[in-house]
């Protein structure tokens, strides 16, 4: 057993401060558990926002030492004790109070977005049929846990907060896996150069660092998305293949 | 649900929560591109000691005009003014300047070591206004697919140097064939090269990236599987690329001014 001291943002709505917790720790623990140690021993009214313990719900997302983190999946032997360790909220989203912030915009954002919509089915009794190989890619992208990290760390929303004009990291991999789903047909790709703001990611890939469900987000998701938008709208080779061709739709959609 | 309308207030430039030395990466970056620029530009102009016995500098090549026999069209032109600075390699050296230039990877790590867009991940940054490659002028970035059409042929070029480093002529004037340590610094260079301009993102795109059922396409599936295996470490061979293009000239010019020994293996 030994002590390590936890320098927690305590406040509500924007406004707060810092406060130092020193507590025990011992083999094993995580971020979370001191955070619950601190809650339960010297500070009740401190809130947190968890529910897994497993890294899999995706709510105890914070600040640790300064990177987006899950608090759940931080082991205290990866951080340097001998020095407070930061635990904030995260930054790209209205703060409620202390850990706690509010992802609601994203939830909207989600809304915004051309659901699944899958070709005429395969088979007479209403079923598809599908390629392992071709489900494979998207599968990557429904590993998504929605913390909200990628969104927390991208500049975009963090230090510019184009929240209204750019959909963020999380959403282009949604985007990305209803995209290039092998029965989707719908076509968002005007939708990702105007609404969805695609074109405001700079590929300075901080999302793809901080994921935790180690989604390659930049080079599997965003990028091939930037790619047909090129394809749509910056490519006059391809334009002209379309007009004699006839139509707009890429080769990529399903029938 | 009663919240505040906003989070807490953006950092200022360079502030940061973050403990390692978050620096370090931008910083080394910045300067091995800085390196780059100022050495190619220098090469570049210099115009003389890019051959060597059968060897080309890959700054070079292919060598349009100049006076080198690896010359396509003989020497420099009559129609060039001549207050412009001649070099073989200004006519050539914006087509993969280009390509790197518009690359995925490189545009990524400039924007943050040269314009601190962010600085690094969670960093704070030196301005609020952000227009990314959403506008003008870095919506240009999109060409970089033309780019690598050229790229594309260049690495024709160079597999063809590469060749050509395999055949040295004696002083009587017979060409036999032969392996000099140049022959593999040209080889590798063309190997790396060749692993960053196949792997490239947009290659990948087009050559399967683009279909959303692939499965039953085997020759689209087995070039995008490849493509892919090689865009997993696009960072990788595009540094190392970088720094062998580099290395490949150097030897070649230290060669040619008698400081460096070509030695011959075979
Ligand atoms: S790569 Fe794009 S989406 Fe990801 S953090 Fe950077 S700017 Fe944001
Ligand atoms: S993509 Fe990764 S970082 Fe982003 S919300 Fe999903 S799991 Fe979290
Ligand atoms: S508590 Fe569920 S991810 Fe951490
Ligand atoms: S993306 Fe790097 S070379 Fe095309």
């Amino acid at each position: 057993m030994s002590t390590a001291t936890f320098r927690i943002w305590r406040g509500e709505r924007g406004d707060g401060r810092f406060e130092d917790y020193p507590t025990t720790v011992s083999e094993g623990m995580v971020v979370l558990d001191a955070v619950h140690q601190i809650q339960s021993d010297q500070a009740n009214d401190l809130a947190c926002r968890w529910n897994c313990k497993a890294g899999k719900c995706g709510s105890c997302s914070a600040e640790i030492n300064g990177k987006p983190r899950l608090m759940c999946m931080t082991r205290l032997n990866e951080l340097d004790l001998e020095r407070p360790v930061t635990i904030e909220p995260m930054r790209a989203f209205p703060h409620v109070r202390d850990l706690v912030t509010d992802v609601s915009w994203n939830f909207r954002v989600k809304q915004k977005i051309q659901k699944f919509t899958p070709t005429a089915p395969h088979a007479a009794d209403g079923t598809w049929r599908m390629q392992q190989r071709d489900i494979d890619r998207v599968q990557e992208f429904r590993k998504c846990i929605e913390c909200f990290l990628c969104q927390d760390v991208c500049h975009v929303l963090r230090d510019h907060q184009l929240h209204d004009e750019f959909v963020g990291p999380r959403f282009l991999v949604h985007i990305a896996a209803l995209e290039m789903h092998p029965l989707d047909t719908a076509d968002r790709t005007a939708e990702l150069r105007e609404a969805h703001g695609v074109g405001y990611c700079n590929i300075t890939k901080c999302c793809t660092t901080v994921c935790p469900e180690s989604i390659a987000i930049t080079d599997n998701a965003i990028i091939p998305l930037k790619e047909r938008v090129v394809d749509r709208y910056y490519d006059p080779l391809k334009a002209l293949v379309r007009l004699v061709r006839g139509g707009t739709k890429g080769e990529s959609r399903a029938t | 649900m009663a919240y505040a309308p906003l989070p807490i207030a953006p950092r200022r430039f360079g502030e940061t929560m973050r403990t390692d030395a978050w620096w370090i990466q931008p910083a080394v970056i910045f300067l091995l591109f800085s390196a780059f620029i100022v050495y190619s530009t220098w090469a570049a102009l210099q115009g003389n000691h890019y051959t060597y016995g059968p060897y080309l500098s890959p700054f070079y090549s292919p060598e349009l005009f100049g006076d080198s026999p690896h010359a396509w069209f003989g020497a420099k032109p009559g129609w060039w003014p001549s207050w412009l600075l001649f070099s073989p390699a200004i006519l050539i050296l914006w087509a993969p300047g280009g390509f790197r230039f518009t690359c995925y990877y490189y545009r990524g790590a400039y924007y943050k070591s040269f314009w601190a867009d962010p600085p690094n991940c969670a960093v704070g940054e030196p301005r609020s206004s952000y227009l990314g490659e959403r506008y003008f002028p870095l919506i240009f970035q999109n060409i970089h697919r033309f780019f690598l059409y050229l790229a594309l042929v260049f690495l024709v070029f160079l597999a063809h140097d590469v060749w050509q480093a395999l055949w040295f002529t004696d002083a009587a004037g017979h060409r036999s064939f032969g392996i000099g340590v140049g022959t593999l610094v040209l080889a590798a260079n063309t190997t790396l090269l060749g692993g960053y301009t196949l792997g490239c993102h947009s290659l990948r795109h087009m050559v399967g990236g683009i279909l959303d059922r692939i499965a039953e396409r085997p020759v689209r599936r087995a070039m995008y599987d490849c493509s892919s295996c090689l865009n997993r470490n696009h960072m990788q061979w595009a540094r190392l690329s970088l720094v062998m293009v580099m290395f490949a000239d150097l030897y070649i010019r230290l060669c040619s001014m008698g400081i460096w020994t070509d030695w011959r293996l075979l």
